[in-house]
C-alpha cells in the first residue's frame, strides 16, 4: 500500500508543478554550433532578463548536430556555422530560413622566433597546407615577405583534429583561391588533411602552436587575440593586406552584401571590399519558416529582432565582429517570412479542436 | 515456501541477469551494423583495407585507424608489462612492511586520474620533452623508419607512454592479488632446495604465470579503447607508418573528434562502422588472450583462475 500512496503524491507533485509553470516560463530548445555559444548565452541570458518568462536552452553540440537535431525537430532551432547544403535542406521536414547572427573569423597563426608581422597570401597558405611550401625560408614565403629574414627551419603544419566550423571557414577560404586545394582537399567540418598535425580545439591548436617554433595553425579571432599570439595579414580580394580585427570582419560582410542571395547562404571567405578580411563567416540562427509551435515562432521571431538590433552591441566585447547595418535591414526584412499565423487545413484543425474543447469547458461549467 | 521454491526463483533470477548480458553484447552487434549498413554496403571489405579517410568526397577506410589502435597499444604494452611487473613483485615480495600500502595506494590512484588530465599533462608537460628528444636523435638514427618524422613532439611514441602509464595500475594491482595468492609453500619449497631469492620470486611467477598474463590483457583492454588522452597527444593524422615520431590516429579517437559534427549519412555511417570494427578487435583480442591464458594454465599444476575485462571508453 505504501509504493502506491508514495507514487499518488509523486504524481500530485508533478502535476502541480507543472501547472503552476505552464502559464508561466515558456522553454525553447535550441542546438548547433559551438563557435557562437558565448555570445548567444550571453543573448539568451540578456534575454531572459527582459522577458522573465522565456527560457532559451542552447546546447553547443556543433554545426552538424544541430543541423541534425534540428531536421529531426528535437529541438526548436538550429545553429550552424556552415549553411545548410541543398540537400540537408531537402530532408528537412518543411523550409528553413538562415539567419546570419555575428561574424566570426580565423586567422593563421605562427610561432617563429624573433619574427613578427608576417604576410600570406591565400595561395601561399593553401601551398603550406598541402605540403608543397615545406621550409620557412621558402622563396614563395620571402617573396610576400621582403625585408624579413625568415629562419631556415621546417614549417610544423597544425590543423583541428576534430570537425569544426573552423575548418569549414578556412577551408573554404582556401579552396576559393587556389584550385589545387579544392581538387585535393575541399570544404567541409572534417576534411583529409594531406600533412601536418591535428590538434584538439582552438586551445590544443594554440597550444601546439606556442609550444613548437616553426609551427603554423589557424585559430578563431577570439583565441588568438586572448593568447596574444603572432597572427598573419592575409590579402584578400582586392589584393590589400590585411589584419584580421573586428572592423575588416564586419567590413567583409559589408563587402559581401551587396551580392547576397535572399536565403543568407552565402560564404563571405574571399569577399570584396578594400578593408575586408578575407577568412571570414557569418555564424547563422535556423528557423523553419513555417514552426508548427506558434507561440514559440513568435518568441524566436522577436529574440531575433532584439539580437539584430539591441544584441549587436553584446558582440564585440565578447570578441564577434557585428554585423554591418546592409545585413541587419534585410533580415529583419527576411523575418516577416515567418509564418506565425494559423493558416491551411492545419490551422483549421486546430481551430476545431479549439471549439470542440471550449465546448466541453461549457458543459462542464453546466454541469457544475 | 519451500526452499526449492527459493533456490529456483533465485536461480531464475540470477540467470535473467546473465541473458541480459548477453542480450547486451548481441544488442550492441546489431545496432552499430544496423546503423553502419550504409557505409558497410557502399564499402565492403575495402572499409578494413582502405588508406583514405576523406569526408569531403565520401571516401572511407578505416586500415590507418586500426594500425594506429593496434600499434599504440601494442607498444603500451610492451613499455608498461616490465614496470608494472617490477612494481607488483617489489610491492608483494620484497617490499619493507611499511612500504607496502602506500605503495600499492598510489599505484592504485593512478587508475584513478580522469584521462582528460593524463591528455593535459600530455599535451603541456610530455610533449615539449618529446620534441626536446627527437631534436637530439642524430640524424643517422633518423633514417630508421622507427625513428623517421618531423620532430613536433606529439605521435605514436608520446601516445604510447602515455597509456603505458594510465595501463600500470590495472596490470600491477592484479598481478599483486595474484602474487599474493600463491601458496607460500611454493616458496618455501623453494628455499628448501637451496633457491636464492630470485629464484623463489621467478617460482612464484611461474606459478602465477596464467593470472599475470590475464593481468597484461586486461592493461590491453584499457589500452584499446583509450580515446581521450591519446587524441590529445597522438597528432590525430591518419598515417599507416611504423616511426614513433610520426602522428597517427586511433579508432576511438576519430569516433570523438568526428562524431559532433557528422551531417552527412555515410559520413556518419561510417564513423558507426570503425565502432564496430574497434568492437569487433576487441572481441578477437579478448579470444586470443583466453587462448594464451588456457594453454598456460594447462600447464600449471593448480590454476589460478582470474577473469579478464576488456574495458572500452564510451566516445565522449
Amino acid at each position: 500500500m505504501r509504493p502506491f500512496i508514495i507514487t499518488l503524491l509523486l504524481i500530485a507533485a508533478c502535476a502541480k508543478t507543472e501547472t503552476q509553470q505552464r502559464p508561466s516560463v515558456v522553454t525553447i530548445n535550441g542546438a548547433g554550433a559551438t563557435f557562437p555559444n558565448p555570445i548567444y548565452s550571453k543573448w539568451f541570458s540578456d534575454y531572459n532578463k527582459l522577458h522573465p518568462n522565456v527560457q532559451v536552452n542552447y546546447q553547443s553540440i556543433g554545426s552538424g548536430g544541430g543541423i541534425k537535431q534540428m531536421t529531426a525537430q528535437t529541438v526548436f532551432f538550429g545553429a550552424s556555422d556552415m549553411p545548410m547544403t541543398d540537400e540537408q535542406l531537402e530532408s528537412a521536414p518543411g523550409p528553413v530560413l538562415h539567419f546570419p547572427t555575428v561574424l566570426g573569423a580565423v586567422v593563421p597563426a605562427y610561432n617563429l622566433p624573433n619574427v613578427t608581422g608576417l604576410k600570406f597570401t591565400g595561395p601561399l597558405l593553401a601551398d603550406i597546407y598541402l605540403g608543397k611550401v615545406k621550409k620557412w625560408s621558402d622563396a614563395a614565403i620571402a617573396k610576400v615577405n621582403p625585408g624579413v629574414s625568415l629562419p631556415n627551419l621546417d614549417i610544423t603544419i597544425v590543423h583541428r583534429s576534430e570537425g569544426s566550423g573552423t575548418n569549414f571557414i578556412f577551408c573554404d577560404f582556401l579552396s576559393k583561391v587556389s584550385p589545387e586545394f579544392k581538387q585535393k582537399v575541399g570544404a567541409s567540418t572534417s576534411v583529409n588533411w594531406p600533412v601536418g598535425v591535428g590538434a584538439k580545439g582552438n586551445e590544443g591548436v594554440t597550444g601546439m602552436v606556442r609550444q613548437s617554433p616553426g609551427a603554423i595553425g589557424y585559430v578563431e579571432l577570439i583565441y588568438a587575440l586572448q593568447n596574444n599570439i603572432p597572427i598573419g595579414d592575409v590579402q584578400n580580394a582586392a589584393g590589400q593586406f590585411v589584419r584580421a580585427s573586428l572592423d575588416s570582419v564586419t567590413a567583409a560582410a559589408a563587402g559581401a552584401a551587396a551580392n547576397m542571395p535572399a536565403d543568407f547562404r552565402v560564404s563571405i571567405t574571399d569577399a570584396p571590399g578594400k578593408d575586408a578580411y578575407p577568412i571570414s563567416s557569418f555564424t547563422w540562427i535556423l528557423l523553419y519558416q513555417n514552426p508548427t509551435d506558434k507561440e514559440r515562432g513568435r518568441i524566436m521571431v522577436d529574440f531575433m529582432k532584439w539580437a539584430l538590433a539591441d544584441g549587436q552591441k553584446l558582440a564585440a566585447p565578447l570578441g564577434y565582429a557585428p554585423l554591418p547595418k546592409e545585413v541587419v535591414d534585410r533580415e529583419m526584412q527576411a523575418l516577416q517570412r515567418v509564418i506565425l499565423t494559423l493558416s491551411g487545413a492545419k490551422g483549421k484543425d486546430l481551430k476545431m479542436r479549439m471549439a470542440s474543447q471550449l465546448e466541453m469547458l461549457r458543459l462542464l461549467r453546466g454541469s457544475a | 515456501m519451500t526452499r526449492s521454491h527459493d533456490d529456483r526463483i533465485f536461480g531464475l533470477a540470477t540467470g535473467v541477469f546473465a541473458a541480459l548480458v548477453l542480450l547486451i553484447v548481441v544488442g550492441i552487434a546489431f545496432e552499430l551494423s544496423r546503423q553502419s549498413m550504409l557505409s558497410i554496403e557502399k564499402f565492403g571489405w575495402s572499409f578494413w583495407t582502405g588508406k583514405v579517410w576523406d569526408p569531403v568526397s565520401g571516401v572511407f577506410g578505416a586500415r590507418p585507424f586500426i594500425w594506429g589502435t593496434l600499434y599504440s597499444s601494442l607498444l603500451a604494452l610492451i613499455l608498461s608489462t616490465p614496470i608494472a611487473l617490477g612494481i607488483a613483485i617489489f610491492i608483494s615480495e620484497l617490499s619493507p612492511r611499511v612500504l607496502r600500502q602506500p605503495l600499492a595506494y598510489l599505484t592504485e590512484l593512478l587508475a584513478a586520474i580522469p584521462s582528460i588530465v593524463y591528455g593535459l599533462w600530455g599535451m603541456f608537460v610530455l610533449t615539449p620533452i618529446i620534441r626536446k628528444v627527437e631534436l637530439l636523435t642524430p640524424e643517422a638514427l633518423r633514417k630508421f623508419p622507427l625513428f623517421s618524422g618531423p620532430p613536433v613532439g606529439v605521435g605514436m611514441g608520446t601516445a604510447a607512454i602515455i597509456l603505458s602509464i594510465m595501463v600500470v595500475p590495472f596490470t600491477s594491482s592484479v598481478a599483486r592479488e595474484i602474487l599474493k595468492n600463491v601458496p607460500s609453500a611454493q616458496r618455501e619449497a623453494a628455499y628448501a632446495l637451496g633457491a636464492t631469492r630470485w629464484e623463489a620470486i621467478k617460482v612464484a611467477i611461474g606459478y602465477g604465470k596464467s593470472g599475470i598474463i590475464g593481468a597484461i590483457m586486461l592493461g590491453l583492454g584499457r589500452a584499446l579503447g583509450e580515446t581521450m588522452a591519446v587524441t590529445m597527444v597522438i597528432g590525430n593524422a591518419p598515417v599507416l607508418s611504423l616511426s614513433l615520431f610520426k602522428p597517427q590516429y586511433t579508432m576511438a579517437a576519430v569516433i570523438a573528434n568526428e562524431f559532433t559534427e557528422a551531417a552527412d549519412e555515410l559520413y556518419l555511417h561510417a564513423l558507426i562502422e570503425i565502432g564496430l570494427l574497434l568492437f569487433i578487435i576487441t572481441i578477437f583480442v579478448n579470444i586470443a588472450s583466453r587462448l594464451l591464458i588456457w594453454s598456460t594454465k594447462r600447464r600449471t599444476i593448480r590454476p589460478v583462475i582470474f577473469p579478464i575485462v576488456a574495458e572500452e571508453e564510451s566516445a565522449a
